[in-house]
């Protein structure tokens, strides 16, 4: 989000007050838009305040390829290190939502589209790993608009059957999986662990996919309906379970967090 | 429709309007006992309709434009309900609502068809006539109640499954078989109340369970009686006839032992007081014996 006391919102293209927008977690007061957000602020949203332990904080990538583009990948992390003050896309830990214990996961689209590369892979599926342990529910919040992510070519495709195989011994378990999908999730993300929860839920407005919109757009050579790989047109479609703003997205995990609890006796 | 099932609520709703004017106008000093006098003549009205019903009656009554739908009873029997979304597959099928809430201390997942109340909300709800995917989300959301020990409430209200072109090429017949055959498997007790029309395989499609329960004036019929009368009397003003011989009220299915248990419905039927029927649900028939 850009400095400065005014903003113009991306949705509406009015000049809103920027404090206004942060205390509604970073949502337009106007039109209701849904600003992207780190991965910090996300779970400063969704979790108890001060309950978040972050773990596997020093994983950050390689470069197995020797990958280059117009820059080499080792340069591209190294400048989206220095840009986010994050050391990958995925933040994971534990931390307590109204005073439930989970195992969460972020990606923030900021690093590098959010992509999917080994170390997201590999925090995904420690996540899911522990919850199994320690017989905890996990939630996982994507934003992430680069899929499985290019750099690492064939070791991210694996991510996407990495993550899915814990996640299938999770459901095997009985154990709770949350899928929460922000602007923008696409392709390896979405075709994996994204699309594998118990119950999925949107933030309004986000796009939502499998191939990104300008690959559709120039493949088939027409222009996209209006509302087109939102989330609202993945509830229509029948792909997620409801949308939630993000203001309310906390109390309404708590319900999800207690109609769904393994450990429940009865 | 015969004259009499047509014009069965008629002299209720006048006495209605009479009971209204009356409240509204509250001048005369002797208004109370006039209204009093009212509540009784209706009461006796009521009475005396409702202990002489034909089984044709009894449909018209299930199909009441005022009959509660499954959205009444969830507002007045459930807390904090979170309604969840989408086959995973096709559409998200708005004739079939399916969610998770709790009756008291205990949580469900609750299925239901949706008929609506105002024409605006019939139309969206295809007037509680499913299409594939509302019965694919049914089962999504009945597996989800299984992994999680959720008892599952189903409310069937619906004329039938959706007669439609594109209903069938996404395999109707297929949806609704899936579901019988995975609700006589899971491992979740299920309790299936008829509150409206039982109609056919739609009504199936979410009425298998360990309990089958019917209100009053619910039925539930292998074909409507219009449909029967079409093929076997080849003429729909045999609409009667049919209901007569398909022995469909709620006392004919306990009388054969297809129900296991008639709910009763409060003086003048559901639509007359949904908050007490809802009570009555709550109250005797959730949570599970
Ligand atoms: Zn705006």
């Amino acid at each position: 989000m850009p400095d400065g006391l005014w903003i113009r919102c991306e949705g509406c293209k009015s000049l809103v007050y920027k404090k206004k927008v942060e205390e509604k977690f970073f949502v337009c007061p106007e039109c209701n838009f849904h600003f992207r957000i780190s991965a910090a602020e996300r779970i400063k949203i969704m979790l108890d305040a001060d309950s978040f332990d972050e773990y596997w904080k020093e994983m950050s990538p390689v470069d197995p390829l020797n990958f280059k583009d117009r820059i080499s990948y080792k340069d591209r992390v190294a400048s989206e290190k220095k840009k986010t003050g994050l050391n990958e896309a995925a933040t994971a830990g534990k931390g307590t939502i109204e005073g439930k214990e989970v195992m969460i996961v972020v990606t923030d689209p900021s690093f590098i589209m959010g992509s999917m590369g080994s170390v997201v892979g590999e925090k995904v599926t420690r996540a899911a790993e522990m919850a199994l342990e320690q017989k905890l529910p996990i939630i996982i919040a994507s934003g992430s608009g680069g899929g499985a992510r290019m750099h690492e070519g064939a070791f991210s495709l694996m991510q996407m059957a990495k993550t899915s195989f814990i996640l299938s011994r999770l459901h095997q378990a009985g154990l709770l999986f949350v899928s929460i999908l922000t602007d923008p999730t696409l392709g390896g993300v979405m075709a994996s662990y994204a699309s594998q929860a118990d119950i999925i839920v949107g933030e309004p407005g986000a796009l939502v996919g499998f191939a990104g919109p300008r690959v559709i757009r120039e493949t088939i050579k027409k222009t996209l309906p209006k509302g087109f790989q939102t989330t609202e047109f993945m509830l229509e479609h029948g792909f997620i379970d409801m949308i939630v703003e993000r203001g309310k997205i906390k109390h309404e995990l708590s319900k999800i967090l207690e109609y769904c609890d393994a450990n429940h006796s009865s | 429709m015969s004259k009499k099932t047509a014009n069965l609520d008629d002299p209720i709703i006048e006495l209605n309007e009479r009971i209204k004017k009356l409240q509204d106008n509250p001048k005369q000093d002797d208004i109370l006992t006039e209204i009093k006098e009212l509540e009784e003549q209706k009461k006796s009205l009521l009475k005396k309709i409702y202990s002489n019903l034909s089984p044709y009656d009894i449909i018209q009554i299930s199909r009441h434009h005022l009959r509660p739908p499954v959205s009444d009873y969830i507002s007045f029997m459930v807390d904090d309900f979170i309604e969840l979304h989408g086959d995973r597959s096709f559409g998200d099928d708005k004739a079939i609502i399916t969610g998770i809430g709790k009756f008291g201390n205990q949580r469900a997942m609750i299925i239901g068809h949706q008929k609506g109340k105002t024409t605006k909300e019939r139309i969206i709800y295809n007037f509680g006539m499913p299409n594939p995917e509302g019965y694919r989300k049914a089962l999504h959301k009945m597996r989800l109640a299984e992994k999680f020990h959720l008892p599952v409430v189903t409310l069937i209200d619906t004329p039938g499954a959706n007669p439609d072109i594109g209903a069938e090429e996404r395999g109707q017949a297929h949806a609704i078989a899936v579901n019988i055959a995975e609700m006589s498997r899971l491992r979740t007790p299920i309790i299936c109340i008829v509150i409206g029309e039982g109609g056919s395989g739609g009504a199936l499609g979410i009425g298998v369970g360990d309990r089958f329960l019917i209100l009053e004036y619910a039925y539930c019929s292998v074909i409507s009686p219009e449909g029967c009368a079409a093929i076997l009397w080849k003429s729909k003003d045999n609409a009667e006839d049919a209901a007569n011989a398909l022995k469909l009220t709620a006392k004919d299915l306990y009388e054969m032992g297809i129900v296991d248990e008639v709910i009763p419905e409060p003086l003048g039927a559901a639509h007359n007081s949904p908050k007490e029927m809802a009570n009555t649900l709550k109250k005797n028939y959730y949570p599970l014996p």
